[in-house]
């Protein structure tokens, strides 16, 4: 045990990580009151149309089943604000595999087997799936997710694009994409005396109590929601999910504790997924490389029930200097799954498309593609024209170059061979804004000198625990040993979603705030009472303060590729990112995060793949047998490192977001490395052998 | 914090033996435990619903993730694919068993001090599959990248990070953690 104060950044070991280790840690779906009940969706067989009968004969009379609730017995609930969680109110089926059924019985099997036999009969309606550039029903909306302007312009691209001597016009297109977490979302509730107790696994239980009180029409005292141990969400758990208002609405119906737990390959309609986007960059510049425009075009899809729009457009308004910039956003809705958040929405598909466009002007122009964007640094930002409060993009690409060894590089294509194997390396930027919600924490102390924090965070793996008792535990100035802290309960002071890189910053200006109004408390001395003194505070001022300043999170990624020319499959040998992110809280989680965003962008560049099947109308690679994500195998030698930030504008402990910058800019790196080793460009993800085979 | 903990109960009152039910015993983690369970029944599903056993993860269900893995008689398997009445009189080792009483096995030491986990939801996974991973090389099972020739017959596979790699690939981390994980073993690797 250390008695000395730490300070902030130190590699403290996780709090809760003896419990998973020894397979101690709860999970959402491992509570076991007497009487509980299991339910079991039943999923809707076509993509669009009504229900016209449900018969539940069958599916009662399976031995174990309790229960059927379907749209002619579910409780009536109140309108959610997110239309995804209207289950069972009514014979509307939006897309395939929406829930039309809840079988609840004593056993999982029973469960599973009372799924099976529950007959639906359906009036269904064509459907329409698929995404296109210029589908008719294109239209451009007002906003993107996270309350962007759909469209920003400035000067006057079309005129500057013509005139440019040096033009890159380049269509890049993704598919869908799933975050399947390893823990399937689940939930599990039970009434009692008129209180409805739920364990959900969620990115921010203070949401999912408001939700489940505001659909069943409780008082915030009413609800109280768990999510102490979650495993990953990725933003699929960061708004509340069918699942746990059905385990709610079963509760109350039989009476009896039900757990739901959404089966593996039932996710990607009911959970979220990154929305499929085609996009066109179209960037101009001068022959020695000064960028004189930067166009930006995304289309994507929505579901019919509700618009989400990828705002894939907007880091182009922040990366570059250019004096003429137009990026659009354009929306389709479609008989598809609604979209939602999948680690760094926006950034993660639009900077694969404009880092890869880079790299094509580079080529192009004969340019060092570092240098390239070393050239093309703004002074300020390029749409706010306001100053940024710390900038680490150049650094980040210098570190990098020096770290890989970039320079070594001989930059013609297909020029380094081994064997079969075609060696090449690429850079790409990485960008993520500095968010901030308001939450409140509370901090008390006891006669004994020991620290109680409390704060509704939520720990999906980033180390929440950890890092807020060390924030604590400095604005204290006490060891961590003497701080407790509470997180993952609605009964807590409420905290903002874990999402958006935000958590750390959200939830840590809080404790900071309770921790130093306690320490003022203190100092006026006095002795502690026996109850200890408690000091609340919450940042709802701080929160709702505009910063004068861009605040924004900036990495570079290095990547060498291997590339079989037998075979067309890629191995990615080295990959390293640099990060810039204001001071970082804890050197070992914080590389577990970059190394995390890192792999799941190795993914997004060679593995996963999900297609929309336009006649059966649902994605087709559902379950983790057929949507790859890296394994172990695929991820060899990966690094990553940062530079340290003194940045005094972003909040008292000056960090920035970490959880999502390691997947931005990542499938670009490994592109632009595949271009180097083959001379192929290819502009759509995955890059699986069949794509690449036709050009080796 | 949990502040709705509630009071666990595992087989308690389940239905007597009949045709769709058997009564048998699994031998877990050095104690007997006598079931009677639907044969429909997985070996996950009966650690977990019936034993309190929660430690090995349910990700897939499907035999797709390897979260659910423990070790029957010494071999590293997905507990979800096997049915629990089948095991009758099996040695089952869960991660629930690994610890010395607060004693961690090396294995877990070394995942927490590496840090080769975030989420935790693979973790037990992880370490059962390392641990029955570790068996196999040293009784000399080669793998898809082990050299021919490399081990004398019957001898140990050395396990560098190439092996450990491609030995752990039927254990899905979605929060990438492998590189970390790659290390620990490493760290426990003769
Ligand atoms: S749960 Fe058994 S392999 Fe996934
Ligand atoms: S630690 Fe989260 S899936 Fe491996």
């Amino acid at each position: 045990m250390s008695h000395a104060p730490q300070p902030l950044g130190e590699p403290v070991v996780r709090r809760e990580g003896r419990e998973k280790v020894t397979g101690t840690a709860r999970y959402a779906a491992e509570h076991h009151p007497a009487g509980l009940l299991y339910g079991r969706i039943v999923p809707a067989t076509v993509a669009s149309g009504r229900i016209t009968a449900i018969r539940t004969a069958d599916a009662l009379a399976v031995p174990g089943v309790h229960t059927v609730l379907t749209h002619e017995n579910a409780p009536r609930i109140e309108e959610p604000d997110d239309p995804v969680l209207a289950v069972l109110q009514n014979t509307r089926v939006p897309h395939r595999g929406w829930p039309v059924a809840l079988v609840v019985a004593e056993s999982l099997e029973a469960a599973r087997a009372g799924a099976e036999a529950v007959r639906v009969e359906y009036d269904s309606a064509d459907h329409d799936t698929v995404l296109t550039w210029d589908h008719p029903g294109m239209y451009t909306p007002e906003k993107a997710n996270g309350g962007y302007p759909a469209v920003r312009e400035r000067g006057d691209a079309e005129a500057a694009l013509a005139e440019a001597p040096v033009t890159v016009d380049a269509t890049y297109t993704l598919g869908g994409l799933h975050n399947h977490p390893m823990e399937p979302h689940a939930s599990s509730a039970r009434w009692a005396d008129g209180h409805l107790s739920v364990h959900d696994s969620s990115q921010g239980s203070t949401t999912v109590r408001d939700t489940l009180g505001q659909a069943l029409g409780l008082g915030d005292d009413e609800v109280t929601v768990v999510s102490e141990h979650v495993g990953g969400g990725f933003g699929s758990k960061g708004t509340p999910r069918p699942q746990v208002v059905l385990a709610a609405m079963a509760a109350r119906l039989t009476g009896q504790p039900v757990q739901v737990s959404v089966p593996r390959r039932y996710m990607p309609a009911l959970v979220g997924h990154r929305a499929p986007t085609v996009q066109r960059v179209r960037l101009g510049a001068d022959r020695d490389g000064t960028l004189r425009v930067v166009s930006h075009e995304i289309a994507t899809h929505t579901s019919r029930i509700k618009e989400f729009v990828e705002q894939a457009a907007v880091p182009a308004r922040i990366m570059y200097a250019s004096p003429h910039s137009s990026t659009v956003h354009r929306v389709v809705p479609l008989d598809v799954p609604s979209p939602s958040w999948m680690r760094a929405p926006g950034e993660a598909s639009g900077m694969y498309a404009l880092e890869s466009a880079m790299d094509e002007l580079a080529c192009a122009l004969g340019i060092d593609p570092v240098e390239l964007r070393l050239r093309n640094e703004p002074a300020t930002e390029p749409d706010s024209g306001r100053p940024f409060s710390s900038r680490g993009l150049a650094g980040c690409l210098n570190e990098g170059a020096r770290r890989f060894g970039w320079y070594e590089r001989d930059p013609r294509p297909a020029a380094r061979q081994e064997g079969r194997l075609l060696l090449g390396t690429g850079v790409a930027s990485a960008t993520y804004p500095v968010l901030l919600s308001p939450s409140a924490a509370s901090a008390h102390v006891a006669p004994d000198g020991l620290y109680t924090v409390r704060v509704n965070a939520t720990d999906i793996g980033t180390g929440a625990r950890t890092v807020l008792a060390q924030i604590a535990a400095a604005a204290l100035g006490t060891p961590q040993d003497n701080v407790t802290i509470e997180i993952g309960s609605s009964d807590l002071p409420f905290g903002s979603v874990a999402g958006g890189s935000s958590g750390t910053a959200s939830w840590g200006t809080a404790v900071h705030k309770a921790a130093t109004a306690l320490v003022r408390r203190l100092a006026e001395g006095g002795t502690v009472p026996p109850e200890g003194v408690t000091v609340t505070a919450d940042t709802e001022e701080e929160a709702s303060q505009d910063s004068p300043y861009s605040r924004h999170a900036f990495g570079a990624h290095f990547a060498e590729v291997a590339v079989d020319s037998l075979t067309g499959e890629v191995r990615v040998r080295r990959m390293l990112g640099v990060f810039a992110a204001g001071r970082i809280l804890n050197a070992r989680t914080a590389r577990s995060q970059f190394i995390g965003g890192m792999v799941m962008g190795l993914g997004m560049a060679l593995t996963e793949g999900s297609t929309m099947d336009p006649v059966y109308g649902d994605f087709t690679e559902r379950d983790l047998a057929s949507y790859h994500v890296p394994a172990c195998a695929d991820v060899t030698d990966l690094q990553a490192h940062w530079i340290d930030e003194d940045d005094h504008h972003l909040n008292p402990m000056g960090s920035k977001g970490i959880g999502e910058i390691g997947i931005v800019g990542t499938a670009a790196a490994i592109g632009n490395a595949v271009r180097h080793a083959t001379g192929a460009r290819l502009r759509s993800l995955p890059l699986t052998p069949d794509k690449l085979l036709p050009y080796l | 914090m949990d502040t709705i903990a509630w009071r666990d109960v595992t087989d308690a009152g389940e239905p007597p033996p009949s045709d769709d039910r058997s009564t048998f015993t699994l031998h877990i983690n050095g104690s007997d435990r006598k079931l009677t369970l639907d044969h429909r029944t997985t070996l996950l599903d009966a650690l977990r619903e019936h034993l309190g056993l929660t430690g090995a993860k349910k990700g897939c269900d499907h035999g797709q993730c390897g979260a659910c893995t423990v070790l029957v008689d010494g071999r590293r398997v997905n507990s979800c694919l096997l049915l629990a009445v089948a095991q009758e009189g099996a040695h089952i080792t869960t991660i629930e068993g690994l610890a010395d009483g607060d004693r961690l096995h090396p294995l877990q030491e070394a995942f927490l001090e590496r840090d080769a986990l975030q989420c935790g939801y693979c973790t037990p996974g992880q370490i059962c599959s390392a641990l029955g991973m570790l068996d196999e090389a040293a009784d000399g099972s080669p793998s898809y990248v082990t050299e021919p020739g490399t081990a004398a017959a019957g001898g140990p596979v050395p396990l560098d990070a190439e092996e450990i790699r491609e030995r752990m690939s039927g254990n899905l981390c979605r929060c990438g953690a492998y590189p970390r994980i790659v290390e620990a073993i490493e760290d426990v690797a003769p």
